[in-house]
């Protein structure tokens, strides 16, 4: 067993929580958190921690020579940089509208990649 | 000279939400001037999400929140000029811009907003030893080199400054294949948000160092070093706890500044410490019909706060138009101990509907303490804070009824519970 701090990121209060982590992985004695969001974040934190990615991507015929994108959903932290890996190996074509899915079933996650704003075509920048 | 009845300067997201709220009261003869090649301001180049949890109830991107004011404002028919930079403004409301395709004009407008956002401290407003070499940068320019014209600035970075344009940037710059060094933060605590030192240093193992600063840069032609020391509580850098960082790009993200050289030279009165115009409860800056709103007022964190701010400012500057703002006696709002500033900082009653935002920042990170609004030195009312944060602007509501009497100042302090 194992005793861990984690600053909860949740809301600004910032609250420092401790728990215990067993040998067979569950979570006890969470304390120092001063409402439920606290355990909870601690929790996911701790078996299955994801983050929602944001990048550009290559486009082609536009008024940028990069377009921001996003992921339809949250990702596994782990997986951050395979999804990177296949943004920055893909390139799009001008026009693309907000919410246009770029790649569909990123890295086998079941999340697209997401156009996060419009681009028009344009004919020379 | 054409003479419009609103010209709103900024078209970032101060000036596009002042303007549609304008246009919602019924001014139809607004002209946005924006100087980029598009309108969204800063909003184009911050590709994060966490955009408009207010506004939108949802998280968007940057781009995605920018995109839906411009369709209000294309929606609308609401005029805009891009490419075009004011380059003076007088306390007559005459307007001179330059545009590619019209060249050099000259209006004049019946009121003006200003709306022209802020711009990034540099390293010369430092003062940090050294030579010139390329390889610096603001945190804000790398950004907009790197999400939207898709270069890189640099392979191995150390960051000045843990606000969060700093932090965020340390995250892109890693998932773009750069290595991200440290970053230094001088003072004991970061400005960020704890989410973001989370998600943008923890996540990607970037040391934090606190109470430090970068002491010296080398380099000829590029950066090759960075020299990083400890700091006293006096913010002096102690001899002996040099590090040294092989690097060759420095970031600096240490604050940023409201950009008021065209207020100035109109004579509007600037705060000095919000470094942005004095303004009443109505957005109106110290010249009659000019008003200001978003970061060229004061530093806003929340991009929510800013069209928020927008908007009451373009409700404002049409009952402006429509000679519905009453002249009057004003009070002032004082920011006492432990607070840095107060919007707005003067304010005449009989312009408040119902109720006044009076929003502001405190000096320094306190916990469990009270706020104590005093209306003319009598204690009006006490508010309990768990926590108080100089990165996190505050705000308090007072009714109208709070306000009615008040001859000389409402003034908020920090006081033990």
């Amino acid at each position: 067993m194992s005793q861990k701090d984690m600053v909860c990121i949740v809301c600004p209060m910032s609250c420092k929580v401790s728990f215990d982590i067993n040998p067979d992985g569950s979570i006890t004695k969470v304390e120092g958190h001063s409402c439920p969001r606290g355990e909870n974040y601690v929790r996911k934190e701790m078996t299955n921690p994801t983050r929602m990615l944001t990048s550009t991507i290559k486009i082609e015929g536009a008024f940028y020579d990069r377009l921001p994108v996003i992921t339809s959903a949250d990702i596994p932290k782990s997986k951050i940089f395979d999804v990177m890996k296949e943004i920055n190996n893909t390139v799009v074509k001008a026009p693309v509208k907000l919410k246009d899915v770029l790649i569909e079933n990123v890295c086998g996650l079941g999340v697209n990649i997401i156009a996060s704003r419009s681009m028009k075509a344009v004919e020379d920048k | 000279m054409r003479t419009y009845d609103l010209v709103v300067i900024g078209g970032g997201s101060a000036g596009l939400a002042s303007a549609l709220s304008a246009y919602e009261q019924g001014i139809r003869d607004i002209l946005i001037l924006e100087r980029d090649k598009e309108l969204g301001g800063i909003l184009q180049q911050c590709i994060h999400n966490g955009f408009g949890l207010i506004e939108f109830k949802e998280e968007l991107a940057g781009p995605a929140y920018a995109e839906r004011f411009i369709d209000l404002i294309e929606n609308n028919g609401i005029q805009y000029k891009l490419n075009a930079m004011v380059t003076h403004m007088s306390n007559d409301k005459v307007i001179e811009y330059v545009t590619p395709s019209e060249g050099y004009v000259t209006i004049k407008a019946k009121a003006i907003i200003l709306a022209m956002g802020c711009r990034e401290r540099t390293r010369g407003a430092i003062a940090i030893p050294g030579y010139r070499p390329a390889g610096i940068w603001s945190a804000g320019t790398a950004q907009r080199y790197l999400n939207m014209e898709g270069y890189i600035v640099g392979k191995r970075v150390f960051i000045l400054g843990s606000g969060d344009i700093g932090l965020i940037m340390a995250r892109r710059m890693i998932l773009e294949g750069a290595e991200v060094l440290g970053v230094a933060e001088i003072m004991p605590y970061s400005n960020g948000l704890p989410r973001n030192i989370k998600q943008c240093l923890i996540d990607f193992d970037i040391p934090l160092f606190l109470s430090h600063t970068i002491t010296r840069i080398e380099g000829l032609d590029r950066v090759t070093q960075v020299e990083v020391s400890q700091v006293d509580e006096n913010f002096r850098a102690i001899k002996g706890t040099e590090k040294y960082f092989d690097v060759d790009t420095v970031l600096f993200s240490v604050g940023l500044i409201p950009e008021n050289a065209l207020s100035e030279e109109a004579d509007v009165e600037i705060h000095p410490r919000t470094r942005g115009p004095i303004v009443n409860e109505s957005y109106q800056t110290s010249v009659d019909g000019i008003f200001a709103c978003g970061n060229v007022l004061h530093v806003h964190d929340l991009v929510d706060f800013v069209s928020l701010e927008g908007r009451k400012a373009g409700i404002a500057a049409a009952r402006y138009l429509k000679d519905e703002l009453k002249p009057g006696d004003t009070f002032d709002c004082i920011a006492k101990d432990g607070i840095g500033y107060i919007v707005p900082h003067k304010v005449n009653v009989e312009n408040v509907e119902k109720s006044l935002e009076c929003m502001f920042r405190v000096t320094k990170n306190v916990k469990n303490v009270a706020l104590t609004i005093k209306k003319d030195g009598e204690v009006l009312r006490t508010v309990k804070k768990r926590h108080l944060a100089p990165a996190e602007m505050e705000k308090v509501i007072l009714s109208k009824a709070d306000l009615l009497g008040c001859k000389e100042s409402i003034s908020i302090e920090i006081t033990e519970v």
